[in-house]
């Protein structure tokens, strides 16, 4: 009751001190200050720049573009809908005409808009992610727990974790298509070239801050752990897991940020269609709203990049039993 | 020898080191009556806590062994609960969670749910903690988490308590209050304890016999003082008994002067003229 009074009294600004106006001016004006000086100096940079494809756009330039990628998504949908109605019309008299007559139901089959290329990049880089923490975590627990492992898998570890995804995109590209053969595949090739990709490099900071996470356990705990005697399923589940929370979120959140970087690279290469390929088409269209498009796509890449990293933290916060542990 | 209820049979233990093995003890010998309070005292680095991680079973002796009710003992286990220096609670479970942990482990299939509640919730009233029982380690002082490391010990129902160091992080106080708490349960409970200390006072205030031990290495049992004053004992009207100041200055003699531990201030310095003077 009283917290519930205190949040009250924290948000209502007729209680606002000199000081809590202070503290908030400060905390608002000096990004707002960096970010208008960062506008500044890209406008008149932009201005110098001369490409193929004319001058760098500027932040206005971008902004319209960015207009523009949002009316032909609305317009894209509209078609869609557009589409589904008139089929399901046709259908429908076809079918008071003669019920036995067969009616086809086709997809939509439109260009991907940029922002059904977002999505098509958040599933790819939340499975390929989601892959490499499945893999990661029971891994390095199960590495942490055992020095021989440890030492065993370690020098691996060490070679295949500096790998860039340019170089393991090929192989990955060869093994799929070989192993993958399917006449009615569930995922496109290019989702699975770029989420192997994303897993093989995003796999090492997890499975490395885990193994550490699970060898660092005090040895306090591990003693009263052995006093109480806990299986070893237990000893894993209340000792060594718990303990090794607040490192695995670290290698985890390296992890997605890592994932969301190699994820574009992936794209472009494997023709995902994400935000990678969108770039690529952009680079490779060349015409002059290419490098305004591509501006978008940058910024909206560190956006979602930003937004992930924030989910990530605010999932740690969540799980993590250590409230106080500084989070930035 | 029949009422022997944990023995100590010439503990020794090696250390290995890259120079060959090192002898921390030597041939340690100790009965133990069920029910008895023995504090085990010596300067650090004598193996205090070494003799008490044996008997816990969290080392091995490298010769010698230890016998509970006749039987050796050689791992660790829930009969011989052990309190540590630093509480050692698990920091994401509350104070009931950290005690439930244990009785879990300990009476699964013996108590129903409900039983294991009344026992958690018993555990923590001796100590005066059944206020906390939402609280997480962080969120309570030093005393009230070591109080909880004794509930949680004591939650086992163990054949022998045994605490290393239990108060030697706190200050003066709380020391206090929580050793008046203990021989409150003592008396209630009458646990076979081992206790590890260094502080002559809460040796002689709170045990049956004090263990004192020769510095290291191959460290062994020096004297042992029994001490018979009459339960209960109150620090106040202690501080003036002669039998009591008798007791502790036996102990301080044997500490400051037949085991006076000389610790070089300057190491290096020391170490020269040690050479310089086996030179000579």
């Amino acid at each position: 009751m009283s917290a519930a009074l205190a949040t009250l009294n924290r948000i209502n600004p007729a209680r606002w001190t000199v000081t809590v106006w202070r503290d908030l001016a400060l905390k608002l004006t000096f990004p707002a200050l960096g970010l208008a000086l960062f506008l500044g100096f890209w406008h008149l940079g932009a201005q110098q720049i001369n490409t193929s494809l004319g001058t760098f756009p500027g932040p206005a330039e971008v902004y319209s573009q960015w207009t523009n990628l949002v009316d032909e998504h609305r317009q894209e949908k509209a078609r869609e809908a557009e589409f589904y109605q008139r089929q399901q019309e046709r259908n429908a008299q076809r079918l008071a005409a003669d019920p036995n007559a067969e009616v086809r139901w086709r997809d939509f089959n439109g260009r991907p808009t940029f922002f059904s290329q977002i999505r098509t990049s958040l599933w790819t880089v939340m499975a390929g992610f989601g892959l490499a923490t499945v893999i990661a975590i029971p891994a390095g627990i199960i590495i942490g727990l055992n020095q021989n492992v440890y030492r065993a898998v370690n020098p691996i570890i060490q070679v295949f974790k500096p790998v860039s995804p340019l170089a393991w995109l090929p192989l990955v590209t060869l093994v799929v298509s070989a192993v993958y053969v399917s006449d009615d595949p569930m995922f496109s090739r290019s989702f699975l070239v770029s989420m192997i990709t994303v897993t093989l490099c995003s796999l090492w900071p997890t499975l490395i801050n885990t193994t550490v996470g699970v060898n660092s356990v005090s040895k306090d705990l591990l003693n009263v752990s052995q006093v109480l005697r806990l299986n070893w399923f237990t000893h894993v589940r209340r000792i060594i897991i718990p303990s090794a929370i607040p490192m695995m979120f670290t290698g985890l959140r390296l992890s997605l940020g890592i994932a969301w970087m190699v994820l574009i690279a992936a794209e472009m290469l494997a023709q995902n269609p994400g935000l990678g390929k969108f770039v690529w088409d952009e680079f490779q269209n060349g015409s002059s709203d290419s490098l305004g498009r591509i501006c978008v796509a940058v910024l909206v890449i560190g956006f979602i990049g930003y937004l992930l990293d924030r989910a990530m933290l605010a999932l740690q916060g969540w799980v993590n039993w250590d409230k106080t542990a500084v989070m930035r | 020898m029949s009422n022997t209820h944990l023995e100590l049979s010439q503990v020794s233990i090696d250390f290995p080191t890259p120079s060959g093995p090192f002898r921390a003890l030597n041939k340690v010998n100790l009965k133990i009556d069920q029910g008895e309070f023995v504090s085990l005292i010596g300067h650090s680095g004598c193996g205090k806590s070494t003799v008490l991680n044996i008997v816990a079973g969290l080392h091995q002796a490298t010769e010698g062994g230890i016998l509970l009710d006749g039987r050796e003992v050689n791992e660790p286990g829930p009969e011989r609960a052990v309190v540590f220096q630093n509480h050692s609670l698990l920091p994401w479970l509350t104070t009931y969670q950290n005690v439930e942990l244990a009785v879990k482990q300990v009476f699964r299939g013996q108590k129903s749910r409900r039983e294991m509640r009344e026992w958690i919730e018993y555990n923590l009233d001796l100590v005066h903690m059944t206020h906390a029982l939402d609280k997480r380690p962080d969120e309570i002082s030093g005393g009230m988490k070591q109080r909880v490391g004794i509930a949680r010990a004591l939650a086992m129902q163990p054949k022998v308590l045994l605490m290393d160091e239990p108060f030697g992080a706190l200050d003066a106080l709380t020391r206090a209050h929580l050793q008046d708490s203990l021989m409150e349960i003592q008396a209630q409970l009458g646990n076979t304890v081992i206790m590890i200390t260094h502080d002559v006072d809460e040796a002689v205030l709170l045990s049956d016999r004090i263990v004192m031990m020769t510095n290291g290495p191959a460290a062994t049992i020096g004297e042992v003082l029994d001490v018979n004053l009459s339960r209960p004992r109150n620090r106040i009207a202690l501080a003036d008994d002669t039998d009591y100041n008798h007791l502790r200055s036996q102990v301080l003699t044997f500490l400051y002067e037949k085991q006076r531990k000389v610790e070089p201030i300057n190491p290096k310095k020391a170490n020269e003229q040690q050479k310089k003077a086996e030179v000579a």
